[in-house]
């Protein structure tokens, strides 16, 4: 272990945590304005993963592909919104727990008729195949950067969006006490519509750029919708930038994890019980990370609500 | 206070039972062997489901982390047969008493929250549970854990497996079952529910609500973990996605649409699950959106589950 591997994994943890962030970042929003619960959120990443490598191979144009897994979604999210989540508002957690839970296994199936049950290939773009020489001994792939620069562009956005304009200033109204927003005459309801179609266009967008470096199969909105709702509990439900800040924490204890416990445990313990203890402690750190944060403080770090 | 039931109320349990006891006799003259193990799992998962249901149900608490439990019980079996441990009842019990020490730990820090965030940290843990069974390499990581030889029951009964298996597992099911139901209705009952109504009220009456909450947790655990150990003898094979938290939603799931709270809730719940499960796999390999949108319509159209149409007014929670 050495300096240049250490810096490559802290890049990769940030770049996981700014993917994190994306999803995160629409379901913190749709359960601070509306107490709503979206287990079906992951269903928009898979959605645009899929649609993202498809569009890619046929077309061949990556930015292309990513702008119309967008809009897809964006699309598709939509109509859920107006069919079922709208109406999901005013009821209980568990409602919503179960009903955005069959929403999911429609997912799985009608991406399953779609595409086949097997994982769809998502290529690398041509043009960022080749790494990049950030330091004279450290190649870096180059789509990652682009992952990274992306992420850092739309998180700064999202937080422009929700901390200077109007429409922001509406959803953190929303966010922080509906009940008086709505008395003060924001229609929370149209402010929600919006939020949550533009958490399904960031799902989307994530879902997307996480394909070439990762496997694009059912079940992948399954698989990280736990860490990201690791990251927005953690972070304080509803609050814009305890996500930011706990996405970036959990991208990066995941990764240290993952990298640096098992060489350590290596060093200290017998080798065949740290080949068995260092996997099991690299995936249960970000868990670890969230029970301390929840026994320090309950709401998360950044608690939206007063 | 409550009403007395009915007749058909009372005499219900008693005949359901008798047929349940009788099913594996009759099954092998229609030709009707394969479903004597499906009833065996449905019996698991309904105790299960019952232990969800009892802190979901009547306390409140919004656990998305049952299967978690589920996954020690079958694990503290692995382990035990790793160790070359045999005697059944043995086992069972371990499995019981590991869950529930399990679950005193997750509850210690869990029931620190409320609401969505209980939700989601027992969520979490449940998903650490998974990560943990996924890397240990010793009882098969992701791969599983094969039981080959059947755990031995003692008393005469032989070994666990078949219709043995089927007689024992449907007795502790009703035991369990009319037990939680028991205490459903007891003092402690009304506590854990005027809890869930009302917690600030109950804290202001004295009860120790904490205390309350705590013990109907690690009892919910502790039964989880036992249906846990059952699955394990009745597939004869421990792997980690027993863990994965789209099994703890189907949990939920089961008991959402058997009914909250409701003495039937549960039992209801996984015959209707299982069956249209079952079902919907003979036909198609695409079972799953069906039950999706079965979901969505038993939210907006039975909202307070299946039971709440079929059972006494009485018997409301």
């Amino acid at each position: 272990m050495n300096a240049i591997f250490v810096l490559e994994q802290l890049l990769n943890g940030l770049g996981y945590g700014l993917m994190l962030f994306l999803l995160a970042a629409g379901l913190t929003l749709v359960f601070g304005i509306m107490d709503t619960m979206n287990l079906a959120h992951g269903s928009l990443y898979m959605a645009g993963a899929y649609l993202a490598a498809r569009v890619h191979q046929s077309s061949g144009s990556f930015i292309g592909a990513v702008l119309i897994a967008m809009a897809a979604t964006v699309a598709i999210a939509g109509v859920l919104e107006i069919l079922i989540v709208r109406r999901l508002y005013p009821r209980g957690h568990l409602a919503q727990v179960v009903a955005t839970f069959g929403l999911i296994l429609i997912a799985d199936d009608a991406v399953k008729a779609i595409w086949g049950p097997s994982p769809v290939l998502a290529p690398t773009p041509a043009a960022l195949a080749g790494p990049v020489r950030l330091l004279a001994n450290l190649p870096y792939p180059a789509y990652r950067l682009v992952l990274l620069g992306v992420g850092l562009l739309v998180a700064l956005g999202v937080g422009l969006l929700v901390n200077h304009t109007r429409v922001g200033m509406l959803v953190r109204a929303g966010a922080s006490n509906r009940a008086m927003a709505e008395f003060m005459g924001v229609r929370v309801g149209r402010v929600f519509s919006f939020v949550f179609t533009l958490g399904a266009a960031l799902a989307a967008l994530a879902g997307a750029l996480m394909g070439p470096i990762s496997a694009v199969q059912i079940g992948m909105g399954e698989a990280i919708l736990i860490p990201a709702l690791v990251v927005i509990v953690v972070g304080g439900i509803g609050s814009v930038r305890g996500a930011f800040v706990a996405a970036l924490l959990v991208g990066l204890v995941d990764i240290a994890g993952r990298a640096f416990l098992p060489p350590l445990l290596r060093a200290v313990l017998p080798p065949a019980l740290a080949a068995d203890l260092g996997p099991a402690l690299a995936g249960i750190a970000m868990y670890v990370l969230m029970a301390a944060v929840l026994i320090l403080k309950p709401a998360g770090l950044f608690p939206a609500r007063a | 206070m409550t009403p007395t039931p009915s007749r058909t109320a009372r005499v219900f349990p008693w005949a359901l039972l008798a047929a349940l006891a009788l099913f594996p006799l009759l099954a092998p003259i229609f030709g009707l062997d394969y479903y004597v193990g499906f009833v065996r799992h449905g019996l698991i998962v309904t105790i299960a489901a019952t232990s969800l249901n009892f802190i979901l149900g009547y306390g409140g608490m919004a656990a998305l982390g049952q299967a978690g439990f589920i996954g020690v019980g079958a694990y503290t079996v692995v382990a035990l047969v790793e160790a070359g441990f045999t005697s059944a009842w043995g086992a069972w019990a371990a499995a019981f008493g590991v869950s529930a020490a399990v679950a005193a730990a997750i509850g210690v820090v869990s029931l620190r929250t409320r609401g969505v965030y209980f939700l989601m940290i027992t969520l979490a843990f449940a998903a650490m549970l998974h990560h943990l069974g996924v890397s240990l390499r010793i009882w098969g990581g992701d791969d599983g854990y094969g039981l080959y030889a059947p755990l031995d029951l003692g008393m005469g009964l032989g070994d666990a497996q078949g219709r043995t298996l089927y007689w024992v597992v449907l007795a502790l099911a009703a035991l369990l079952f009319a037990f939680l139901n028991r205490v459903a209705v007891s003092r402690f009952g009304y506590a854990l529910r005027g809890i869930r109504d009302n917690e600030t009220c109950m804290e202001a009456l004295g009860y120790p609500v904490q205390w309350i909450k705590f013990a109907a947790f690690v009892a919910a655990g502790a039964v989880a973990g036992l249906a846990g150990a059952l699955l394990a003898c009745h597939n004869r094979f421990v792997s980690p996605s027993l863990m994965h938290w789209t099994e703890s939603a189907t949990l939920l799931v089961i008991v959402v649409i058997g009914g909250l709270g409701r003495r039937w809730g549960a039992p209801l719940g996984a015959a209707v699950w299982l069956t249209l499960t079952e079902t919907l796999k003979l036909y198609t390999e695409y079972w799953r959106w069906p039950l999706g949108l079965l979901l969505i319509l038993i939210v907006f159209l039975a909202p307070r589950g299946l039971a709440a149409l079929v059972e006494d007014p009485g018997e409301t929670a």
